[in-house]
């Protein structure tokens, strides 16, 4: 096992809960009817291409993505669209969505094979694995929904170096990568060759946070055993800290390179892709299988049986709340992703998407707001910030509308994080003003980039 | 339907809150408290409750009556500057300059700026210098430690000069022949000086809990000591005659707890690491300078006061470094 690495400033340790960490993936049965988002990734969303009535088989495309980032959205079931109509989605807003009843059987489109059987010979070249991951519209599945054949193509005069595997799963409560990794390791690991090759690299890493020794060590054994096979794969435990998963955090930890401020990951030669999202891709350059559905962590300290549910996406929450023991009493929040940035929707019947990881509860007790007092300039805050920024100022300046102070004091570099807030004594919400501050002076600097 | 409660990323918060902070500084001034009982006997606790009670007091009315905002009494930031504010005087101070001295610190020191967090200079050391510069003589007047078991809890406590006093009179020569000189003496606080001053042992068993809590960091602490070790260090081997070994002034006076928890106040001093060294420079350079060449005996709420002005220069000055910012090479 190689020593462990940390990224070296800021970081907190939130308790790290997690609670399903040795549930079994389980396949989750669909419902009658699946309402498929069309908004499923960072960007735009998908432009419909089917409409009421229209027959619909699993796989198929349904959705084409619209301008350079954003991708594809495929019908995860078999069926007649229904309707295409709003839901409201984990965001809280009503977004434009299609309602497909479903029929028993899976009737999946021409090409997709189907077996569980490990398929090892990468067939295709670089050019056309990019290809595949754009058209089965794979995304960066940790949360930020980042189309990933975006990632893939490296501009040019550019080198991608290393491919980064991001297992830290620093988020507390998630297990699904964790689940992931142990039970589909072989998959996975075709997966990172498959990205190496796409990228022209020899050289895969995969970040993996040490509370997750089980994962690393098989992993560990599973390269060595097959040594000819994942040749040029390492894996690197790192220290459990939060935001350890964080890209440019990973990048730093893992091969000490520092991402220029508003550049991005690949000018340090590296290109950092999520657990899922790198079997995802196995499955759709070996299988032919676009991205339907997903693992996600249904939890929370008061949820009778917190699991690791196969999930195909459109599939409502609260059916998945049911399984992992029904919603518990006394539930205030409920959160899409994890506790440090995951977002909490006002609804439990919002469809699970590409970056549903997880669907924590939590009762007032764990997640109220606690009573704000006054700053006392206590600097933990700066202590924590993995960007070496400093929160307390940048909230005050952005209180005060101050956007040109919080541009020169690099507002824009915050990675929304939470480490500030969650260390922050007088519980000031620190992080809730930088976003504010950050989406007005993002608009102000684009806005004169344009002139 | 159920609607659930919609706020920003993290959900979660650390246990930490401001007044956990409070607490855990005035837990950790216990050991010093019980010395300064066993040495001072009633004279100290009266100071120390009639100071927490009007520092506590004077802020609820402000609050209550002037501001009207919410009140924050619980906090315990102001039961601590009256605590510290306690410790800085001597025992037998009369009650009432306490008082004033607490309405100063709390009402001057703290309210004026908008209460906790806002201030620039620590209340407690606004309110003990408003007292030495207007009551020099009861200021000055420092009480003899004597342990209560031999004179009686209520007794009167006998006055004499401080080490440092002696020291600013009449030089190296008499200190020694007066037999102020036993280092263990002073270490264990059985000497002059303000109460919370005078056991060092106390005071930093109290830090190391602090340090250990990671209330407070070693930074600061750290420079103040050595800055002041190196530079009355290099003045005694110079001239040993006429500058005491650097070691003693580490235990005289009010270094120990000026340098531990009042230079290590979240509010008045800098937030980074290259900004607490400097602090902690100004502070020990200062404290000898007044120490060895000023009109007062002893110069540490003075530095700390006078480096409290500096601090919000020093955090504009030094910002962390950011990451992925490549510093613009000098040209």
């Amino acid at each position: 096992m190689n020593p462990i690495k940390t990224f070296p400033r800021g970081g907190v340790h939130p308790e790290e809960n997690k609670l399903s960490a040795h549930q079994p993936i389980q396949d989750f049965p669909m419902p009658k009817q699946i309402i498929v988002p069309l908004g499923q990734c960072l960007g735009a969303p998908a432009e419909c291409i089917v409409k009421k009535g229209d027959r619909v088989l699993t796989g198929q495309l349904i959705g084409t993505a619209k301008g350079f980032v954003s991708a594809n959205v495929h019908s995860p079931a078999t069926g007649t669209v229904a309707k295409v109509d709003v839901v409201m989605d984990h965001t809280g807003y009503y977004k434009p969505a299609v309602f497909i009843d479903r029929e028993d059987q899976d009737e999946w489109i021409e090409g997709y094979i189907d077996t569980d059987e490990l398929i090892t010979d990468i067939k295709l070249d670089s050019k056309q694995i990019i290809d595949k991951v754009k058209e089965c519209g794979i995304v960066g599945m940790g949360g930020a929904t980042f189309p990933t054949h975006v990632k893939l193509m490296v501009p040019e005069g550019k080198k991608a170096e290393y491919i980064i595997i991001n297992a830290a799963e620093c988020e507390p409560y998630l297990t699904c990568d964790f689940r992931l990794l142990l039970e589909k390791t072989q998959e996975f690991l075709v997966g990172v060759k498959i990205l190496m090759k796409a990228v022209n690299t020899d050289k895969g890493i995969i970040g993996i946070e040490e509370n997750k020794m089980e994962a690393i060590e098989l992993l560990d054994k599973t390269i060595n055993a097959h040594r000819d096979l994942y040749k040029g794969i390492e894996v690197q435990p790192l220290k459990t800290k939060y935001p350890q998963g964080g890209e440019k955090q990973l990048i730093k930890a893992v091969t000490g390179r520092e991402v220029p401020s508003g550049k991005l990951p690949i000018e340090t030669g590296c290109v950092v892709v999520n657990v899922a999202s790198t079997y995802a891709i196995y499955e759709a350059v070996q299988k032919n299988k676009p991205l339907i559905e997903r693992i996600v962590t249904v939890t929370g300290k008061s949820v009778k049986k917190p699991g690791n549910f196969r999930v195909r996406f459109g599939t409502p929450a609260d059916l998945l709340i049911e399984a992992a023991g029904g919603l518990p009493e006394g539930i205030t929040d409920v959160i899409n992703g994890g506790p440090m940035m995951g977002k909490s929707v006002s609804v439990t019947n919002f469809p699970c998407i590409k970056g549903t990881s997880g669907i924590l509860l939590m009762t007032l007790n764990e997640a109220q707001d606690r009573r704000q007092t006054n700053c006392i300039r206590c600097g933990r805050c700066a202590m924590a910030c993995p960007m070496g920024l400093q929160p307390f100022l940048l909230h005050k300046l952005a209180k005060q509308n101050n956007f040109d102070e919080t541009e020169t004091n690099h507002i824009m570099d915050c990675i929304e994080c939470g480490s500030c807030e969650f260390t922050c004594p007088a519980n000031i919400p620190l992080l809730d003003y930088i976003r504010y501050g950050k989406a007005k002076t993002g608009a102000i600097i684009r806005a004169r980039n344009q002139k | 339907m159920n609607k659930y409660t919609i706020s920003g990323s993290p959900h979660v918060h650390s246990t930490e809150n401001t007044q956990k902070i409070m607490y855990r500084v005035i837990l950790a001034l216990v050991p010093a408290l019980l010395v300064a009982l066993y040495y001072f006997g009633w004279y100290a606790l009266r100071l120390t409750f009639v100071s927490i009670a009007a520092c506590m007091l004077t802020e609820w009315l402000i609050q209550k009556f002037l501001i009207k905002g919410p009140l924050t009494i619980n906090d315990g930031s102001a039961a601590l500057t009256g605590l510290l504010l306690a410790f800085n005087v001597p025992a037998n101070l009369p009650i009432w300059m306490a008082i004033v001295g607490s309405i100063v610190a709390i009402g001057v020191g703290k309210m004026a700026f908008g209460g906790l967090g806002k201030n620039p200079f620590n209340p407690a050391l606004v309110g003990r210098v408003f007292m030495l510069v207007s009551f020099p003589t009861a200021m000055t007047t420092w009480p003899q430690a004597q342990p209560i078991f031999e004179k009686g809890f209520f007794a009167d406590a006998v006055t004499g000069p401080t080490p440092l006093g002696i020291l600013k009179e009449s030089g190296v020569g008499s200190l020694a022949e007066t037999g102020d000189m036993q280092f263990l003496d002073m270490v264990l606080g059985n000497r002059g000086g303000a109460f919370g001053e005078v056991c060092a042992i106390a005071l930093l068993l109290g830090a190391i809990y602090l340090l250990a809590r990671r209330v407070i960091e070693f930074v600061t602490p750290l420079t103040i000591l050595l800055t002041v070790f190196i530079f009355t260090g290099i003045c005694h081997l110079v001239n040993p005659a006429n500058f005491i070994a650097p070691w003693y002034h580490l235990v005289y006076g009010g270094l120990i707890l000026g340098a531990f928890f009042m230079a290590t106040d979240m509010v008045t001093t800098p937030m980074t690491i290259r900004g607490k060294i400097l602090f902690g420079v100004g502070v020990g350079l200062i404290t000898v300078v007044i120490r060895l060449w000023g009109a007062y005996p002893e110069g540490v709420s003075f530095a700390i006061l006078i480096m409290n002005a500096f601090t919000p220069l020093i955090n504009k000055a030094f910002k962390p470094y950011v990451f992925g910012v490549v510093k613009p090479s000098k040209k």
